[in-house]
């Protein structure tokens, strides 16, 4: 006589925590980054990185020269 | 009838095993000295930028607890307190943890980097270094003053809060390093006391069995000496004040006091009645830190 193949084990339980603790991982972590970059946008950070070309809003602001003195005096 | 195994010896492993290598019992004691840390800094951070911090603080804390049972799977075998942990008991193999434990480190480093700051990163980087390289495989097992200085990774947290709200190091976030890095001494010693583990038969050099039970309670009241001024100079200092002033005296003298009674004890009077002042000892010595961070809360929040 066949049994049935069990499809029911304990190993199926163990790999079931282990899939949905990840997926709950990844999920709140991805909820985490965009959570960040709401607070870090409103608070005005600057959020650009360097994309291959210069641009004035990723250079560092400079300070004004006071009259009479150049850079490097 | 058949019956097959898929798999033989030690069963598969759940996720909460995972969640075992992180130690998520010292975890609690990081996330809230780096939360108090953070909190009483002077510079104002959004709460949400806080939780993130504090997070990834905590998570770089569990990946040294980790890379720490990668290492010392050896010696985790042999106690008995630890046989259970995930790699001795098979569920998890050692190389898992220590992806794992690489991986979360470096996860939680660059994203404490990019929510508060890069010198704060770089710290949590040097603690789980320290931890791991500097504590777990130099000198828990060649020194018995591996609890000393291997301490300082555990007072480092409320240093790295201090520095994801600051972006440095001041007076006040060294004299919260030195308050548990005086205090870990006692606490640990106060359990080696009265937890007859088999430290001897793991190889790891505690102070107990080197210089003898005589020499460990002298140790203990030392400690409880060194401690106190720097706990009441934190009280003078811009987060400190008089709630915490007052907490911080009263638990510095119960705290010597206690070392007092210890060292005045002999072993034959500790194991008359059960090593019931060890255990007082360290009982105290966890309120102790408790409270030392919870008064800086309450003076922050009353203001300073």
């Amino acid at each position: 006589m066949m049994m049935p193949i069990q499809t029911e084990h304990e190993l199926h339980r163990r790999r079931h925590s282990r899939n949905v603790g990840l997926g709950l991982v990844l999920v709140g972590f991805a909820a985490l980054v965009f959570g960040l970059t709401v607070v870090k946008v409103r608070q005005g950070d600057l959020m650009e990185a360097y994309d291959h070309q210069p641009r004035v809003s990723l250079t560092p602001r400079e300070e004004a020269v006071p009259a009479g003195r150049e850079v490097g005096e | 009838m058949i019956d097959t195994h898929a798999y033989e010896g030690a069963p598969e492993a759940e996720f909460r095993d995972y969640v075992a290598l992180l130690k998520p019992r010292v975890m609690s004691l990081v996330v809230f000295t780096a939360f108090v840390g953070l909190w009483v800094a002077p510079v104002a951070v959004h709460p949400f930028v806080v939780f993130c911090s504090v997070l990834f603080i905590a998570l770089g804390g569990g990946a040294s607890g980790a890379l720490n049972m990668w290492y010392d799977a050896d010696i985790d075998a042999v106690m008995r307190r630890t046989q259970g942990r995930p790699i001795p008991s098979g569920r998890v193999s050692g190389g898992e943890a220590l992806g794992l434990g690489l991986g979360l480190a470096i996860i939680a480093v660059m994203m404490l980097g990019l929510a508060a700051n890069w010198f704060a990163a770089g710290f949590l980087a040097f603690t789980i270094f320290f931890y791991v390289v500097i504590y777990t495989i130099w000198l828990k097992r060649w020194t018995p003053q591996n609890i000393v200085i291997g301490g300082a990774a555990g007072a480092f947290p409320p240093m790295i809060g201090w520095a994801c709200a600051t972006g440095g190091i001041s007076i006040e976030s060294l004299l919260m390093f030195a308050l548990i890095f005086f205090w870990t001494p006692p606490h640990f010693w106060a359990l080696a006391l009265f937890m007859k583990e088999d430290y001897h038969k793991a190889g790891v050099p505690m102070l107990t069995v080197t210089h003898g039970r005589a020499v460990t309670r002298r140790h203990i009241f030392g400690y409880t000496l060194v401690l106190a001024p720097f706990a009441i100079w934190l009280g003078l200092t811009s987060i400190g004040g008089p709630i915490y002033l007052a907490v911080a005296v009263l638990l510095n003298a119960l705290f010597i006091l206690g070392g007092w009674r210890v060292m005045r004890r002999n072993e034959d009077s500790a194991i008359a009645d059960g090593y019931a002042t060890e255990k007082r000892v360290f009982k105290l010595s966890l309120y102790y830190l408790f409270l030392h961070f919870l008064a800086l809360l309450v003076q922050h929040w009353v203001g300073t």
